[in-house]
C-alpha cells in the first residue's frame, strides 16, 4: 500500500535519511524502530509530505505522491499523528474532531452556514470510540497528556484513512496508559481495516502488536522482517546493545 | 545629464545619511537576532539621544569638547533607560505572544514620544556642530562638511569594533550563541536574562548615540521617532533581520536609493524605499546577508 | 435570563435615536464608532480569528476611502456604485497582496502587510493627478438623500434630519449589515477553519486545510470590509487624506481590537466605542492623548490580555462557578 523507495534527505550536510527503502503492505501493522537520531521523525515528515526529499520516491496505493502538500495527501487516506501532541488547544474536544470533518467532507469554503450543528452525530460517535464523549464540552488544551494524544486519534480517524501513520503514538505515557493506548490503537485499526505505520521506542509495544518491523540506524536501514528475524538479526543486536528496553 | 560634482555630493549625503541609520538600524537588528523581537521604540531611543544631546549641551555649554561629552552622556541616559524598561517591564512579557511585545514597544513610543513633548515642548531644536568641525571640505567639486566627513568614517569604525566584540569577546560569543539558540545557553548556566538585558541595553545606547550625533545636522523636533523607525525597518528588512553586516550594507543601499531617488525620481523616492522592502521580502524574505528561513 | 435579551438588536435599534437624544457631537461621535468598528472587526478576522498579525490593514482601509472618494467627486458617480466599489477594490488589492504575505509566516508576514501599506501610503501622497497628493480630497460629496425627504412625505419622524444624520443612519445600517455578515463568516465552517490555522497550522495542514488558500481568503475579506468601512469614512471625514494608509493607523486599530478583546466577535466593535470616547473625554483635557493610550495599552498588556470582552467574560464565568458552588 505504501512504499518508500531509496529516500534520502540531508540538512546542512548532515544526512538524516540516506537511501531507506521500504514497504507496507495493505492490512499491516508495521513498526520503525531505531536509536535516537535515526531519522525515523524525518522518514515521517518525507512521507507525509511536511519536508520535500533530495532523492527517492514515496508511492500510496500505487500513486506517486513524493512532496505532496500535506492537505492534499491526508485526502488521498493518509492519516498521521505527531510526536509531540498535535490538537487544536483552545477549541472544545468536540470542536476539534468536528474541524477534521468539516474539512474532510468538504465543507470548508461554506462561509455562511452556522457551523455548530453540522456533523454532530460523527463527531459525538467518533469520540465514544476512542472514549473522550464524556469530555467533548472541555476545552482541549486542558486535557491529560494521555487524552490529548486520544484526542490526536480521533482527529486522524475522522479524515476517515486507510492508512495511519504515528509517530511514537506512546511518548511520555507510563506503563498503564502504554498498554490501553495500544490496546485502543489495535482495536480501531482492526474495526476500520485501517493499515498501520508507527515509530516506536517501547520495544515492548513493538514486538507486542508489530508484524513487520524495519529498523533504522544513522539514517539507514539496517534490518527489515518479521519481529522473529528482526529479534536474532545480529546488526540489530549489535545497535541495540546497551538500550535498556 | 547632471554634474558629476553634484552626483558625487548627493552620494556622499547619502552615505551619510547611511552611517546614521546604521547605528541605528544595528541596535535594531541586535534586538531582533538575540530577542526576538522588533523593536518599535527604538525610533523613540533615537530622538530621546538626540533631546538629551540637546539638554546636556544646556547644561553643560558647547564650548571645547562639551559636545562630545554631551553626546555620550545622552547615549549612555537612553542605555540606561532602554536597560530600566527591559529588566522591569519587557521581561515579564517574554512567555507571551509576539504580538503582545510588539505592542509594547508601540506602547513605549507613544508614552516616551509624548514625555520628549512635555519636557521639551514641541518647538524645534537644534545644535550647532562642535568645535573643530565647523567648515567644510572641498572634493571633486562638492562642498562636503568635515562633520559629515567625520560620521562617514565613524560609521564604518563603530561597525569595525562591534563586529570584532562579537567575534573575539566572551560576551560577544554569548550573545551570537543567544541568537542561535537560548535554551542550551540557560542549560550551559548562563544568565540569560541578564544577557538579554545587556543587549538591549547595547541597542539603546546605539540608537541613542545616533540621535545624539545628528543633532548638529538635523532639527530636534516630535515625529523624528516615528520617521527613522519605518527607515530604519527598511534598512534591517533589506540586510537581513539579525544580520550585523547585512544592516550596514542595507543602510549604505538604502542611503544611496533615498539620494539618487531624490535626484532623478523625485515623485517615487519614497514609494521606490517600500518598494524595495515589499521586494526583498516577497524574493528573498531573509534579506542579503541575513539566514534562510526554515 | 440574561442571555434571552437581544441585546444586539436593542443597542442597535438604541443607536438610531442618537441623533435626536443628542447633540451633533454625538451624532458625529456616533457615526465615527460605528465605521471604526467595522474596521476593527474587519482586523479581527485576520488577527483573533486566523492569528495574523497585520500591520498595514490601513492600506484597505485607504483605498477604499479613495475609491469612494474618487467616484463620487471627480466622476459624480452615485454612492450606490462607489460605495461596494470601495469593498471591490480593496478586495483586489487584498488578493494581490495578501498572495505575497501569506507565503512569509509571523514577522515577516507582519513586515510585508507594513510595506505594502506604505506603498499605498506612499503612491497616495504623491500621486496628484489622482489622489490630491499631499492635501488628499477635502469635500466629497454626501451621497442624494433626496429620496429619504419623498419618504418623508408620509412617515413624518423620517423627516427633518440634517444630512449628516442621514449619512449617519446609513452608516448604521450599512455597518450592522456587514458586521452581520461578518459574524456568519465568523460562524461557518469557514471560520472554524480559520481558528484551526490559528490554533494550529501544522495539524490543520493534516486536516486537509490548505492552510495558504484560507490564509488568503481570509486576507481578502478583511480587506475588503475594511474597504467598506474607509469607504464610508471618506466621506463621514468630509475628505480623504494619504494619512488613512499610513501605519499609525494600522497600529491605532490594532489597539482598539486588543481594548476591546481578540477572542470575541464583539471586542473591537467595543474596543473602537470605548477608544473614541476616551479619545474625545482626554482630548478636551490634554494634549497627550497618546501618552494616556500609551498607558491604557501597557495596562492592556500586562493585565488585560483579553481586552474588555476578555475581562468580563472571565469575570462572568467567575460568577456562575460561584453561584454553581453556592
Amino acid at each position: 500500500m505504501l512504499d518508500v523507495r531509496d529516500l534520502k534527505k540531508s540538512f546542512d550536510g548532515f544526512q538524516a535519511v540516506s537511501g531507506v527503502s521500504f514497504s507496507v503492505p495493505r492490512g499491516s501493522i508495521s513498526a520503525i524502530i531505531g536509536p535516537n537520531g535515526a531519522g525515523k521523525t524525518t522518514l515521517f515528515n518525507l512521507i507525509t509530505g511536511h519536508l520535500r526529499p533530495d532523492a527517492g520516491s514515496v508511492s500510496f496505493k500505487g500513486r506517486e505522491v513524493t512532496g505532496i502538500a500535506p492537505h492534499d495527501l491526508c485526502r488521498l487516506g493518509m492519516g498521521r499523528s505527531f510526536q509531540r501532541t498535535n490538537i487544536f488547544p483552545r477549541l472544545t474536544v468536540l470542536q476539534n474532531i468536528q474541524a477534521a470533518y468539516l474539512c474532510h467532507r468538504g465543507r470548508g469554503w461554506n462561509l455562511m452556514a452556522p457551523v455548530d450543528r453540522l456533523y454532530r452525530d460523527e463527531t459525538e460517535a467518533l469520540l465514544d470510540s476512542v472514549g473522550l464523549l464524556d469530555k467533548a464540552g472541555e476545552v482541549a488544551g486542558f486535557l491529560s497528556h494521555g487524552n490529548q494524544k486520544q484526542l490526536e486519534l480521533g482527529i486522524t480517524l475522522a479524515l476517515e484513512p486507510e492508512i495511519l501513520l504515528l509517530d511514537e503514538p506512546t511518548a511520555g505515557m507510563s506503563a498503564q496508559e502504554t498498554r490501553e493506548s495500544i490496546r485502543l490503537i489495535e482495536r480501531i485499526a482492526r474495526e476500520r481495516g485501517l493499515t498501520l505505520l508507527f515509530t516506536e521506542h517501547d520495544m515492548e509495544v513493538v514486538f507486542t502488536i508489530a508484524l513487520r518491523i524495519t529498523v533504522l540506524h544513522q539514517g539507514g536501514v539496517i534490518a527489515d522482517g518479521t519481529p522473529e528475524e528482526v529479534r536474532r538479526h545480529p546488526e540489530v543486536r549489535r545497535v541495540y546493545l546497551g538500550e535498556r528496553r | 545629464m547632471p554634474d558629476p560634482s553634484f552626483v558625487f555630493a548627493q552620494s556622499l549625503s547619502g552615505l551619510t545619511a547611511a552611517m546614521f541609520l546604521f547605528l541605528i538600524a544595528s541596535g535594531l537588528s541586535l534586538i531582533f537576532g538575540v530577542l526576538r523581537v522588533l523593536n518599535f521604540a527604538h525610533g523613540t531611543f533615537y530622538m530621546l539621544g538626540a533631546y538629551g544631546a540637546y539638554q546636556f549641551v544646556q547644561w553643560l555649554g558647547a564650548t571645547g569638547a562639551r559636545f562630545w561629552l554631551a553626546a555620550l552622556l545622552a547615549a549612555l541616559g537612553v542605555a540606561v533607560l532602554g536597560g530600566i524598561i527591559e529588566r522591569f517591564l519587557f521581561q515579564r512579557l517574554y512567555g507571551k505572544e509576539e504580538l503582545y511585545q510588539l505592542l509594547f514597544t508601540y506602547a513605549l513610543v507613544l508614552v516616551l514620544g509624548d514625555a520628549a513633548k512635555i519636557f521639551w515642548g514641541t518647538q524645534q531644536k537644534s545644535l550647532s556642530r562642535p568645535p573643530g568641525l565647523t567648515g567644510a571640505l572641498s572634493l571633486f567639486g562638492a562642498t562636503i562638511p568635515y562633520y559629515n566627513l567625520f560620521i562617514i568614517l565613524l560609521g564604518p569604525a563603530i561597525a569595525l569594533g562591534f563586529w570584532f566584540a562579537l567575534q573575539r569577546t566572551r560576551a560577544g560569543r554569548f550573545i551570537r550563541a543567544a541568537a542561535l539558540d537560548r535554551e542550551t545557553l540557560g542549560a550551559l548556566g548562563v544568565n540569560v536574562n541578564a544577557l538579554y538585558t545587556g543587549v538591549f541595553v547595547l541597542a539603546s545606547f546605539l540608537g541613542g548615540l545616533g540621535g545624539a550625533l545628528i543633532t548638529p545636522m538635523r532639527a530636534i523636533v516630535p515625529g523624528m521617532d516615528t520617521e527613522v523607525i519605518v527607515e530604519a525597518f527598511v534598512v534591517v528588512v533589506i540586510g537581513g533581520l539579525g544580520s550585523f553586516w547585512g544592516t550596514f550594507l542595507g543602510a549604505l543601499i538604502y542611503g544611496q536609493v533615498l539620494s539618487f531617488g531624490i535626484l532623478f525620481f523625485p515623485r517615487f523616492s519614497i514609494f521606490s524605499i517600500f518598494a524595495l522592502m515589499a521586494a526583498v521580502l516577497i524574493i528573498r524574505p531573509w534579506g542579503l546577508l541575513g539566514k534562510p528561513l526554515k | 435570563m440574561i442571555q434571552k435579551i437581544p441585546w444586539t438588536l436593542l443597542v442597535f435599534a438604541a443607536a438610531f435615536f442618537v441623533p435626536a437624544a443628542g447633540s451633533r457631537y454625538y451624532t458625529f461621535l456616533a457615526n465615527d464608532v460605528v465605521i471604526w468598528a467595522l474596521f476593527a472587526t474587519s482586523l479581527n478576522l485576520l488577527v483573533g480569528y486566523t492569528g495574523l498579525v497585520s500591520f498595514g490593514h490601513a492600506a484597505y482601509f485607504g483605498i477604499g476611502a479613495y475609491t469612494t472618494g474618487v467616484l463620487m467627486k471627480k466622476m459624480g458617480i452615485s454612492f450606490l456604485l462607489a460605495f461596494p466599489a470601495a469593498g471591490v477594490l480593496a478586495g483586489l488589492f487584498a488578493l494581490v497582496f495578501g498572495f505575497f504575505c501569506v507565503r512569509l509566516t509571523r514577522i515577516y508576514f507582519a513586515m510585508l502587510t507594513l510595506a505594502f501599506a506604505q506603498i499605498v501610503w506612499a503612491i497616495c501622497f504623491k500621486w496628484n493627478e489622482v489622489t490630491g497628493g499631499e492635501q488628499g480630497m477635502p469635500e466629497i460629496p454626501y451621497p442624494n438623500f433626496d429620496w429619504l425627504e419623498k419618504i418623508a412625505a408620509w412617515l413624518p419622524f423620517v423627516g427633518g434630519y440634517r444630512t449628516s444624520d442621514y449619512f449617519y443612519f446609513l452608516s448604521l445600517v450599512l455597518v450592522a449589515v456587514c458586521l452581520w455578515l461578518l459574524r456568519r463568516v465568523v460562524g461557518s465552517p469557514f471560520g472554524r477553519m480559520l481558528t484551526t490555522i490559528r490554533e494550529n497550522p501544522e495539524r490543520a495542514e493534516f486536516i486537509g486545510v490548505n492552510v495558504r488558500r484560507y490564509e488568503l481568503a481570509a486576507f481578502v475579506v478583511a480587506g475588503a470590509f475594511a474597504g467598506l468601512a474607509g469607504g464610508l469614512f471618506g466621506i463621514f471625514n468630509r475628505g480623504v487624506f494619504p494619512d488613512f494608509a499610513y501605519w499609525t493607523k494600522s497600529s491605532e486599530v490594532l489597539i482598539m481590537t486588543l481594548l476591546g478583546g481578540m477572542g470575541t466577535f464583539i471586542g473591537p466593535a467595543l474596543g473602537a466605542l470605548v477608544l473614541i470616547w476616551l479619545n474625545q473625554q482626554i482630548v478636551s483635557y490634554t494634549q497627550y492623548w497618546p501618552l494616556v493610550l500609551g498607558l491604557i495599552l501597557i495596562v492592556l498588556l500586562f493585565v488585560f490580555p483579553g481586552g474588555i470582552a476578555g475581562a468580563v467574560e472571565s469575570a462572568a464565568r467567575r460568577l456562575r462557578r460561584r453561584s454553581a458552588h453556592a
